[in-house]
């Protein structure tokens, strides 16, 4: 079990930056995120866009944020719980919550900081009527074994990069594989637009262009997809597996369930200190919402700044804070990565 | 006024909502139909990233191409036709007067 100070749901730019701002405070913080990497959108879905209004930074890119942040916290250790989704907490003790990710690792705390962005990553599931009956029965949003699928016949969606590198990886493990797309051309990266190219006209991969999935039928698993094509029509392909790869969407999920007052998927705060309805529990960042709300990193990391002085008087309520600038004080790290 | 523009957009549940745009404050359609409380999310506020502010266009307006970004999100949009744009890439201007759009359906 893992014990800490603050829990931070979300490792994106307010989650890090709060390790910061909790640290000066010698408060110790461990980040949680459903994502395997930390830095959340900005690693996730723009890495390589500019970012204009950070104070400071005329220009940076999304992905350089979350280095230099990494590198700004790194003095005070946090832990990270990444690929892991936060699923459910509970109170274990006067002023402790205990936290449970969906791969059960659990993680103590007498104050949680919800910093999840507009929520946890998921596979963008299409449209298909029935489609949920089959998950995990033949329908997979993503590879995560491909030997899974040895010598089945697979049939993938999609016209990103991970659908085509699924396609090149599977050609050579499945018996059949069926790549379906919208369009006839390709915007994933350029050799492997090619290398799919290359299978479709040596037969190893069937291409179906200008088509999508618009059905799936079978008894208890997938038996068979229903494509509609442009020129062809409606017909019907049996297959073992139905791979759907559109890309990831925030899902609030488990986090409507704690408790928490919510409007239209946000977290409702208390603008003095972003603490929620629930005691020891904040939010902060885009997740959060309040009278005059802006979701903007730099009011993110405004939230988290206050928010940890907060954090400290609940914690100990008898002891002195004294707030010190980094100009005075330096930045005091914590030696090892003892956990509080 | 020249520089107000007027966009129809018709809603999920059939409704047609008149919006009037202001040419010369860099508007585009997804922050229109936002600020008209029409249900359009710009979850990625406006980069082509989520194809939340997906519509279809029913008037033959000629439009600017879509980018790479934008063909790309649509990839891995759903309900996706031949009218389909992503609100967020069309600029209000006054070449687009009179245009014409439909909310596609919200997927998951």
């Amino acid at each position: 079990m893992i014990q800490t100070d603050i829990l931070i749901i979300g490792a994106g730019p307010v989650g890090l930056f709060t390790v910061f701002e909790a640290g000066l405070l010698k408060l110790r913080c461990h980040l949680v995120d459903a994502l395997p990497i930390a830095g959340g959108q900005l690693a996730e879905i723009y890495p390589k866009k500019p970012i204009y209004d950070i104070p400071g930074y005329p220009s940076v890119l999304a992905g350089e944020l979350v280095d230099n942040l990494m590198e700004q916290i790194a003095p005070f250790n946090p832990g990270f719980t990444l690929g892991e989704r936060a699923e459910e907490i509970k109170e274990v003790g006067e002023k402790m919550y205990q936290l449970t990710t969906n791969r059960g690792t659990v993680i103590q705390a007498p104050v949680i900081a919800i910093a999840a962005g507009l929520g946890c990553f998921e596979p963008r599931k299409p449209p298909i009527p029935g489609l949920d009956k089959f998950e995990d029965k033949g329908v997979d949003y993503m590879v995560k074994d491909p030997e899974k699928f040895r010598d089945k016949r697979l049939l993938i969606a999609g016209g990103g990069d991970s659908a085509l590198d699924w396609t090149i990886e599977l050609a050579d493990i499945a018996q059949e594989v069926t790549l379906i797309h919208r369009r006839t051309s390709f915007r994933g990266a350029l050799d492997s637009v090619d290398k799919v190219m290359e299978l479709a006209k040596k037969n190893k991969v069937n291409l179906i262009t200008e088509a999508q999935a618009t059905g799936v039928s079978g008894n208890g698993v997938l038996k068979e997809v229903t494509i509609k094509t442009k020129s062809q029509g409606e017909f019907n392909k049996e297959v073992d597996n139905f791979i759907p790869l559109f890309g990831l969407t925030p899902k609030l999920g488990p986090i409507a369930n704690w408790g928490l007052n919510i409007d239209k998927n946000a977290i409702l705060v208390d603008t003095r200190d972003y603490s929620t309805n629930v005691p020891g529990i904040y939010a902060i960042g885009d997740i959060n919402t309040y009278d005059g709300k802006l979701k903007l990193i730099l009011c993110g990391f405004h939230e988290g700044t206050l928010m940890v002085q907060s954090a400290f008087k609940y914690i100990y309520p008898d002891a002195k804070l004294s707030f010190k600038y980094t100009t005075v004080a330096g930045v005091n790290g914590f030696e090892d990565q003892k956990l509080a | 006024m020249e520089d107000i523009v007027n966009i129809t957009v018709v809603d999920r549940q059939g409704e047609e909502h008149t919006l009037e745009a202001p040419t010369d404050m860099n508007f585009n359609l997804m922050e229109i139909c936002r600020a008209s409380e029409l249900p359009v999310e710009g979850t990625c506020g406006g980069m082509a990233l989520c194809a939340s502010c997906h519509v279809y266009i029913h008037s033959d307006h000629i439009l600017s191409e879509p980018s790479d970004d934008e063909e790309d999100m649509l990839d891995q949009a759903f309900y996706v036709e031949d009218n389909s744009r992503l609100g967020c890439q069309i600029k209000i201007s006054s070449a687009i007067d009179g245009l014409k759009v439909e909310l596609a359906p919200v997927g998951e």
